[in-house]
């Protein structure tokens, strides 16, 4: 088994293939944990953990928080409202005070793109994105291949078709760098206001229209779309957003039988995927959410020293 | 004051290139003597010199004209002041400087004109030519008293920064500034299209970061044209940046429309990729735009589309730059980097040596109604380059207060030796007196 020698998860592109592959494996591992009646090894006992979070997130925050707590870790949270952040005191002056406050790990949310960077620069700490502007979530990206990988025995050669706003979505960077990295072929959808210049460069394809998109597909990924990108003029009303680009009871009937339906979340019912889909056996969206737990304790696991498989009981 | 600089090579482009001496007595050129004829001049054999400079293997060229800095003062003293950031101009080989208007106040009466030129008669190291504003408080709605400004010391009106975003206005001010006689100097900037922190194109896809279109820079510039062709008045362009921008202004200059641009060093040597790690020393207006973008600002420059360069010179403190990357203040330092970053598009072959020293020197200065020539009874403002130093650049070491530059720790070859500004030595680097 390699070592684990990164300091920190800033994004995908920073970790090799086998990097990633070592945090899957180690993430398959953690499973056993979360399904015991005491949920809790102290593997990180004595450790400290704060998530830092400029942006506000219920989901990502709640997700970390169990991963530490699981592994005994402490954890502390610092939201964007209790921080200093609003009183003007500079993403500098923050960094320090973490520092003074001698954290294992932190894990920082931010409406900045390149923030956690920053950090990871200043900080003697370990740094884990949690999302970073329009950038990155590399986590995210990681519990997604998990899932890939759970579904299918592999992501090598898994056609992935991810819909939505590709421009604002730091989930569709991450995702599109991470599963074209471990071979898997990504294709991206959507209104061309909401198709980055350049996509092509990251390795994505593009499909001219979402029956396309979703007729091969092993994978379907739908996006959140944000109602106040209407205002930026990226679509005109989520009504014709929803026929030309949601994923429909109709559309569903293109799909490939063992396709799956996955979702960052939060969804927008009605909007980017109709009810009865979101419902429907196709979705693993809360597989998602469990691997989120997985996944994140395997980093914390790596990023802390703790070797592969070894004290786990 | 008198100067002798012996044997330099001089370059006055179109009127004198070759080895030669210059005397300097107050504050002018009292003459120039080619190599050969020294015998012929009774001057220089009885001359009683205060300082004789050796110049041998020394460029001696007309003093350069940064015609776009911002030196902060009066209102951001924090960022630069008119000493320091002529002291960096000096420095940098240049003997004067243009400094635009959106100081606090910004310069839009007299009484800021007056101001800034006095400070700078008084602790500038170079002549400091004011550019006044276009509109009052850089708003783009009403014009400023040109003539008043004019009076003062203003040699142009602009609001750099600040993009005229209403056409009329636009041509009133070019309108109104031919009667006064001052050429306007356009920021062009479609505002609505450049919501973004970087240029958009692969680099701010891969991280994340909202991208401005080279349109954004290209529709205005389009516009400003159509308007100078209308008003027959005198246009400049600040900090072109984009291969569209000079397409257009090839094809301007073609149908003889009176419009002269700049661009700065940055735009000719670093792409948007220089931003990658989130380099806020990488993020200014315009942005840094891709490899064809800069291969055609190479062109414009060589086939003289592009007419000056000029730096940009925008300093800020780290408490601007030191934070998240879309948080952080749009520009760099540059007075102490323009001339080797120029002198390496000369070692490239882009342009040879005459070409810089107009592009520096005798253009920006043809444009704001001077003239920079070594001829006697000519003002004493030259500048004295050493072709061969090597040198590495550090920031912190520089004269600016600011030490926002993306070129900090680059590897130079060539920069001025010494600086004289009105017949008065504002800089020199070494000191090898001889008699
Ligand atoms: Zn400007
Ligand atoms: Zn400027």
């Amino acid at each position: 088994m390699m070592a684990w020698t990164k300091k920190d998860i800033l994004d995908i592109e920073s970790l090799r293939a086998n990097e990633i592959e070592l945090i899957l494996e180690t993430a398959v591992g953690m499973y056993e944990i979360s399904e015991r009646p005491v949920k809790k090894v102290p593997a990180l006992r004595g450790k400290t953990i704060v998530l830092f979070f400029v942006e506000p997130s219920t989901r990502t925050r709640i997700s970390f928080d169990i991963a530490a707590k699981r592994l005994s870790a402490d954890c502390v949270s610092i939201s964007a409202s209790s921080s200093s952040i609003v009183k003007g005191e500079t993403l500098m002056d923050t960094a320090k005070n973490l520092e003074a406050m001698n954290p294992d790990i932190i894990v920082v949310r931010h409406s900045s793109a390149g923030a956690p960077h920053f950090l990871a620069r200043n900080l003697k700490a370990c740094v884990i994105n949690a999302g970073d502007g329009m950038h990155a979530h590399p986590t995210q990206a990681l519990l997604d291949m998990l899932t890939v990988k759970r579904k299918f025995g592999r992501i090598r050669d898994v056609n992935i078709s991810i819909i939505g706003d590709i421009s604002h979505s730091r989930v569709a960077r991450s995702d599109i760098a991470g599963f074209t990295k471990m071979g898997a072929v990504v294709t991206v959808c959507g209104p061309p206001t909401m198709i980055p210049v350049g996509i092509e460069t990251l390795g994505a394809l593009v499909a001219p229209n979402m029956d396309e998109a979703v007729s091969n597909a092993d994978v379907v990924m739908m996006l959140r779309i944000q109602k106040e990108r209407q205002k930026d003029m990226l679509f005109p009303s989520e009504r014709e957003y929803a026929a030309l680009y949601g994923l429909t009871a109709k559309r569903l009937r293109l799909l490939r039988p063992d396709a799956v339906i996955m979702h960052p979340g939060p969804m927008n019912r009605g909007v980017e995927i109709a009810p009865e889909v979101a419902d429907g056996p196709q979705t693993v969206i809360l597989d998602q959410v469990t691997n989120g737990v997985a996944v994140r304790m395997a980093l914390f696991y790596l990023l802390s020293g703790g070797r592969h498989n070894a004290d786990m009981d | 004051m008198r100067i002798w600089i012996k044997n330099g090579r001089v370059i006055d482009p179109g009127r004198f290139e070759g080895v030669a001496d210059i005397l300097i007595e107050n504050g002018q050129i009292a003459e120039l003597i080619p190599e050969g004829e020294k015998n012929n001049s009774p001057k220089a054999a009885e001359y009683n010199q205060d300082r004789v400079i050796n110049a041998r293997n020394l460029l001696v060229v007309p003093g350069l004209i940064d015609m776009h800095v911002h030196l902060r003062e009066p209102g951001q003293e924090y960022k630069e002041t008119i000493e320091t950031g002529t002291m960096a101009a000096a420095a940098g080989g240049f003997t004067a400087v243009c400094c635009m208007p959106n100081t606090q106040p910004a310069n839009d009466c007299a009484q800021v004109t007056r101001f800034i030129a006095e400070k700078a008669c008084k602790c500038g190291h170079a002549a400091v030519y004011p550019v006044g504003a276009m509109t009052m408080g850089l708003k783009g709605k009403l014009l400023a008293e040109y003539g008043d400004m004019k009076e003062a010391g203003a040699i142009a009106v602009s609001d750099d920064g600040h993009p005229v975003a209403d056409s009329q206005v636009m041509r009133r001010a070019l309108e109104y500034a031919r009667g006064i006689g001052l050429p306007v100097i356009s920021h062009c900037e479609e505002a609505s299209l450049s919501c973004g922190v970087m240029n958009e194109g692969p680099v701010s896809t891969k991280m994340g970061l909202a991208g401005i279109p080279n349109a954004a820079e290209s529709i205005m510039v389009m516009r400003d044209i159509a308007l100078c062709a209308l008003t027959k008045s005198s246009l400049h362009i600040a900090h072109v940046s984009t291969r569209e921008s000079i397409d257009a202004l090839r094809a301007a200059k073609k149908k003889g429309i009176l419009v002269t641009a700049e661009t700065a060093p940055h735009y000719f040597t670093i792409t948007d990729e220089s931003v990658f790690g989130y380099n806020t020393h990488a993020k200014m207006n315009p942005p840094l735009r891709n490899s064809q973008d800069l291969k055609a600002v190479r062109k414009g420059l060589a086939d003289g589309t592009i007419d000056v360069i000029a730096t940009d010179h925008a300093p800020h403190s780290v408490m601007e730059k030191q934070i998240e990357f879309d948080l952080a203040a749009n520009g760099i330092t540059g007075l102490e980097t323009a001339l080797p970053l120029g002198l390496a598009l000369v070692s490239d072959g882009v342009l040879t040596l005459t070409a810089l020293i107009e592009k520096m020197a005798v253009n920006p200065a043809k444009i704001i109604g001077l003239s920079r020539k070594i001829t006697p009874g000519a003002p004493a403002d030259l500048t004295i380059i050493d072709r061969e130093e090597k040198f590495t650049y550090i920031a912190t070491n520089g004269y600016s207060k600011s030490k926002n530059s993306p070129f900090d720790g680059w590897e130079f070859t060539g920069r001025a030796a010494y600086t004289i500004s009105g017949g008065r030595i504002t800089y020199e680097r070494m000191n090898t007196v001889d008699g």
